[in-house]
């Protein structure tokens, strides 16, 4: 850290801040201390100067006072740099609390803390118990919802996501072997049972598509400027994300001879349990699936307590998965 | 940590720092301090350094004015640094898709405070707020009997009542009985879980309450004893212990979910996309239902106990189908 750049950029935030007229580079220079003598390590270090304000979010305005002006000027206005008023009742204020501290160490928990302290700067007392002991939340005391961002695909999506930019990755769809290079223009990022997903148009297929970001191997690269993705109107990402992972459901009936006492996963969701007649200490255990290869792994998990009966496919499908454990 | 500190989030603070104070008319170098997440030190150096910015031209003058003697700061004079910076993007997108998640938290009964800071902040941020609606996040809509367990669960926070618990563990298929001093609600990665003192176990547990099978609210205060320290649910809600068993698998392209789903030591690549995890477990029994599951798609490598243990299982379940 350089306290002189920190000087630097204050002065000249302040500067511009209180000139209405657009000021040129040498008047800037002329009013702000720190800036070099020598005319090219000046422009670099202005140049330098103005990307950092704008990467803070400083809305930093280009123009002429007059139309015969020949050298652009800066300035900042004031009410494009400041946070409007803002008042919260003490229930909204306790939220905001606890909203701060949804995200876990991840990706977007540093822009919650600097929101966080924007709002304070602004004279808000914040929910900042981090007891959650909060008489004005209306979020129950004890419940604390929280989200992270594990993926390392996530911060490069939501850069793009939110900048409109298309990216290439490449994916390993789920149980395939080797990664394919996709280009997509991403309209959103969705969480869902706990997994990040991007929704988006697929250049190469011509359709939409979705992505789980744990899925994604090796880095996202931009492939194109900010602007250049158009979200069609009406779409709606978290519905396309839904509709990708909920496949058609129908519903098929099992029985199973689960052993007295075990089974307990089996029993839980089971329509009817009755004790076998012909083979005592077993009971009869009818329940409802919709997936069968999913409902074969979770049978085999029983391993020798449970018995799939019918039907036939998943009986063989169970079969299959235990001898493929022997062979 | 000031370190690390560059000189643009330096800027950040200071430019924060002066409208903090000032919406405060004046406010402790401690309290500050502790809200700016800096030592005294630190700030009394940024306090100094907003007070000798100078600007040169047209005439030479200080646009800041503050003091912070006997322990408190007053800003006399700040120009137009009165007001905060708009919020970021990043920022305003954080704080609003984390409200948004808050709102679809099943059991709030009062959802207005939510929806009024919502569209407060949406005011506020204006055109950086628009990024937000492109990050959803949805909350698992939890069946009936979790949504009542969380009721009776709240419930029991609120009148500090110890609870007795049918829990399922599906490591060991067996449905436990346990009493257990309630100490959050929480609700990570979708999932809605119960942290408690677990008298039983003698220890601070999550539970998941779509493995609880039944809950009494006791007529008995709850207790947590002193030592119960909350989960750093920001590790990762697994926690290894010394006494763990490592266990070595290999997966086949099919059987990759193991390393997504179970949080894993390592996760090394091999050809044709197979993978070798290394998990660490307390309890191997688990381990042994996920190999019979995955049948073909994955394999035990070590420890050999473990191996022979697997082989055991299977031959056992399939001579039930062959007999």
């Amino acid at each position: 850290m350089s306290k002189r750049k920190t000087e630097r950029l204050l002065g000249l935030v302040v500067c511009l801040l209180s000139t209405r007229r657009y000021l040129t580079a040498e008047q800037i220079r002329a009013a702000v201390p720190g800036y070099p003598e020598q005319d090219d390590l000046f422009k670099r270090m202005f140049e330098r100067d103005k990307e950092d304000l704008r990467e803070l979010g400083v809305p930093l305005e280009t123009g002429v006072n007059h139309p015969f002006d020949e050298d652009p000027g800066y300035r900042i206005r004031q009410q494009a740099y400041q946070l409007p008023e803002l008042r919260l009742e003490a229930d909204e204020a306790a939220v905001l609390g606890l909203a701060a501290r949804v995200w876990r160490r991840a990706e977007l928990a540093g822009a919650a803390a600097g929101a966080l302290l924007k709002l304070r700067a602004a004279g808000i007392d914040a929910g900042l118990d981090t007891d959650g002991d909060d008489a004005h939340s209306p979020v129950p005391r004890g419940i604390e919802p929280r989200l992270g961002a594990s993926e390392p695909a996530f911060g490069p999506l939501w850069e793009a996501v939110r900048d409109r930019r298309p990216v290439t990755f490449s994916y390993r769809a789920a149980g395939r072997s080797d990664p394919q290079r996709r280009e997509l223009e991403p309209w959103g990022v969705v969480n869902r049972h706990g997994h990040w997903y991007v929704a988006g148009w697929d250049r190469a297929r011509e359709a939409t598509r979705v992505f789980r970001l744990g899925r994604i191997a090796g880095p996202v690269k931009f492939s194109g400027p900010a602007g250049r993705v158009t979200v069609p109107d009406g779409v709606d990402v978290r519905e396309m994300v839904s509709d990708w992972d909920s496949a058609p459901v129908q519903e098929h009936t099992a029985v199973l001879r689960v052993r007295a006492g075990a089974g307990v996963g089996l029993r839980r969701h089971a329509v009817s349990v009755r004790a076998d007649e012909e083979t005592p200490g077993w009971d009869l255990v009818t329940t409802r699936f919709t997936d069968l290869d999913w409902f074969a792994d979770y049978a085999a998990w029983f391993g020798q307590d449970a018995i799939v009966l019918d039907p036939p496919d998943l009986r063989e499908a169970v079969i299959r998965r235990l001898k493929g454990v022997l062979a | 940590m000031s370190a690390l500190v560059t000189s643009t989030e330096r800027l950040q603070r200071l430019l924060a720092l002066v409208p903090y104070v000032m919406s405060r008319k004046a406010v402790g170098l401690a309290e500050t301090a502790a809200a700016f997440g800096v030592s005294e030190r630190e700030l009394v150096d940024d306090l100094n350094l907003l007070w000798c910015v100078e600007l040169r031209a047209p005439d030479p003058y200080c646009p800041i004015d503050l003091s912070y003697e006997g322990g408190e700061i007053v800003v006399s004079q700040a120009e137009s640094m009165g007001r905060p910076l708009r919020l970021a993007v990043d920022e305003a997108s954080a704080l609003l898709v984390a409200l948004r998640m808050l709102a679809e938290v099943p059991g709030l009964e009062d959802r207005s405070a939510l929806s009024r800071l919502i569209a407060k902040l949406e005011a506020a941020a204006g055109e950086a707020a628009a990024a937000s609606a492109k990050v959803a996040v949805q909350v698992d809509m939890p069946g009936e009997g979790v949504s009542a367990y969380a009721a009776q669960l709240r419930a029991a926070l609120l009148t500090r009542r110890r609870v007795h618990l049918r829990y399922y563990v599906p490591g060991r298929d067996e449905a436990t009985e346990r009493d257990v001093d309630p100490m959050r609600l929480l609700v990570v990665e979708g999932r809605p879980y119960l942290e408690g003192w677990c008298l039983r176990a003698e220890g601070v547990r999550l539970f998941r309450l779509d493995r609880v099978l039944g809950l009494e609210v006791l007529d008995v205060p709850s207790a947590p004893p002193a030592e119960a320290e909350p989960v750093d649910v920001d590790q990762g809600l697994f926690r290894p212990s010394p006494d763990d068993v490592l266990v070595e698998l290999e997966l086949t392209a099919a059987g990759r979910w193991v390393a997504e789903y179970y949080p894993c030591e390592s996760v090394t690549d091999l050809e044709e996309g197979r993978l070798r995890v290394v998990l660490r477990t307390p309890d191997t029994g688990w381990v042994r239902r996920l190999a019979l599951r995955l049948g073909e798609d994955g394999r035990v490598i070590s420890p050999g106990s473990l191996v022979a243990e697997v082989r055991e299982a299977a031959a056992a379940a399939l001579a039930n189908y062959v007999a």
